[in-house]
């Protein structure tokens, strides 16, 4: 089992606190657990970690982005930092859920019903939405189209991406000024 | 515009019917929404509150519902003016506290109220008689989506409406009812009542929301998840669960008239009592007696009485009510005190139930006729 924080390390200390009636449980090396002060047992704080550090390992995917390790930066629109998050228990600006992102997800899987909006959503965002999904679904047809070396098809495939991807960056622009 | 001269006389609040007003007195849906540009309220500055207000505000306005309506900074509200407003339960005691950039804009019936620089950049609320749940939701929705199209409201496709709070994120949505429920009380099955509504996820609170005690016998059913769930899913289960709870009233109720009449009898013959008799009366006793009255009132006991003299009197016996009505009737400006109001308050109950008959019944508990 490897680290939660480093990803690198075997995890040799295991972390399992009860967080508002639900067992939560991190796995961490030993090096990444000094930092966290974990040798302390009585001044340990799960959610400090889980609001900070990530994903436990039941959960890591590939990210896109590098999750900070320690000292989560600050938003960088409002300058919040995870200290006054967990101080206020409020978030600073919209830009905080994205600074904020992974450490987020597990205090929200604790709150509510699910991770993920299934309500109402505004009208532009509903077109933008749209074409994601139409994006998504031309990418896995030109991964199979490179697959199976239909080359000519492949090529057709990218042209409707790269124009869909203009769309999307045309539409949040005009979203953005308007 | 002065408040007073524009809000709904009680006397008229109280005489709108509504879907189970027995038991339900009001529906609630509240949006939390906030601008994508400028920091949450708690974290703005007073110049990005301001901000906020101006960009805001001037859209609010021209909604179509807000047409001659009331827009006004708290700043600009006196103490007494903020106070009557929460004891409506048109704006949120956390507003009422707020004064730099924050403002309040209510329709002219009182159905829409928009807090600006709450917790939130913007809470909007629609409230309704009775349980109209549905009702309320597509009003404010309509209001939403109106409000959407000429203001740049923070949403990500994962998390949904960004609030300063993540307790509110994704619907923004909380929706509650208020209900009295007196049977449930005196039969003593409250208790298991919000451990079971607690355990579909729902809340049950006091009066005036988070942190506040049942008085009166009025309790709050609101929903506390907001993610991970679309705004009808969340309706149609407080929906369902508060139609289960109206059942339950009214069969503890019937079980308490059937099974100790004496008891009930005895219980609202001594509230009248005390109501009609009474020199000092704190808020607190005036509310429990009076929930009482009513439940008399919803039982037959009262004959050719109009069920709304006893809800207006839960509205004008509160605090800043009876401040009000003392600075209006005679003039006495002076802030009264504890003491002063709790000897108002009972005159004010021993006048307006003068009039009315005490409570009907023969021997056996039932209502005569």
């Amino acid at each position: 089992m490897l680290c939660n924080i480093c990803n690198q390390n075997e995890a040799t200390v295991h972390l399992t606190q009860m967080l508002e009636g639900e067992i939560k449980k991190m796995d961490m090396c030993e090096s990444c657990a000094q930092k966290q002060g974990v040798d302390d047992p009585s001044g340990i704080s799960l959610v400090d970690l889980l609001v900070g550090l990530g994903p436990s390992s039941t959960e890591s995917q590939p990210k896109t982005k590098a999750t900070p390790l320690t000292g989560m930066s600050n938003c960088p629109k409002c300058g919040y930092t995870q200290a006054d998050l967990k101080k206020t228990g409020r978030l600073g600006c919209a830009e905080c859920y994205a600074t904020f992102d992974d450490g987020l997800e597990h205090m929200l899987r604790s709150m509510h019903k699910g991770v993920r909006h299934k309500g109402k959503t505004p009208k532009g965002f509903r077109n933008t939405r749209e074409l994601e999904a139409k994006t998504k679904k031309l990418e896995k047809e030109l991964e199979k189209a490179i697959k199976d070396e239909r080359y000519e098809d492949a090529a057709i495939i990218r042209d409707s991406i790269k124009a869909l991807a203009h769309a999307i960056s045309e539409f949040e622009t005009e979203t953005a000024t308007s | 515009m002065n408040l007073n001269d524009f809000l709904i006389p009680t006397q008229d609040i109280c005489r709108r019917p509504g879907p189970f007003d027995r038991v339900v007195l009001t529906s609630r849906v509240r949006l939390a929404r906030n601008l994508q540009e400028l920091p949450f309220p708690g974290r703005a500055n007073k110049q990005e509150r301001q901000q906020l207000l101006q960009t805001v505000k001037p859209v609010i306005e021209t909604m179509p519902v807000m047409k001659e309506g009331f827009s006004e900074e708290i700043a600009k509200l006196t103490d007494l003016d903020r106070q009557i407003l929460v004891e409506r339960h048109l704006i949120s005691r956390e507003l009422a506290k707020k004064t730099q950039g924050a403002a309040m804009v209510l329709s002219v019936d009182e159905t829409f109220c928009v807090m600006i620089n709450e917790e939130d950049h913007l809470r909007m609320q629609a409230i309704l008689p009775g349980l109209q749940i549905k009702e309320a939701w597509k009003a404010i929705d309509k209001l939403d989506t109106m409000v959407e199209t000429k203001l740049p409201i923070a949403f990500s496709s994962q998390f949904g409406y960004l609030t300063a709070c993540p307790t509110n994120v994704g619907t923004g949505i909380r929706v509650s009812a208020m209900l009295h429920l007196p049977g449930l009380v005196i039969a003593e099955h409250m208790q298991q009542t919000i451990t079971a509504v607690n355990k579909l996820g729902l809340a049950v609170r006091g009066l005036y929301g988070e942190g506040t005690e049942a008085l009166g016998n009025v309790f709050q059913i609101s929903n506390q998840m907001t993610l991970g769930e679309s705004e009808l899913e969340i309706i149609e289960r407080l929906n369902k669960v508060v139609l289960q709870v109206i059942e339950n009233e009214e069969n503890a109720r019937a079980k308490l008239l059937e099974t100790k009449p004496e008891m009930l009898f005895n219980q609202i013959g001594r509230a009248y009592g005390i109501l009609t008799n009474s020199h000092i009366i704190s808020s607190k006793e005036a509310k429990n007696l009076l929930s009482l009255l009513r439940l008399g009132l919803d039982l037959g006991y009262f004959p050719d009485v109009d069920p709304a003299v006893v809800d207006e009197l839960f509205i004008v016996t509160e605090p800043a009510h009876i401040q009000y009505e003392a600075k209006n009737k005679d003039g006495e400006a002076l802030k009264k005190t504890p003491e002063e109001r709790d000897i108002r308050r009972a005159s004010l109950l021993r006048e307006s139930l003068e009039k009315m008959p005490g409570p009907v019944m023969d021997a056996s508990g039932s209502p005569k006729d």
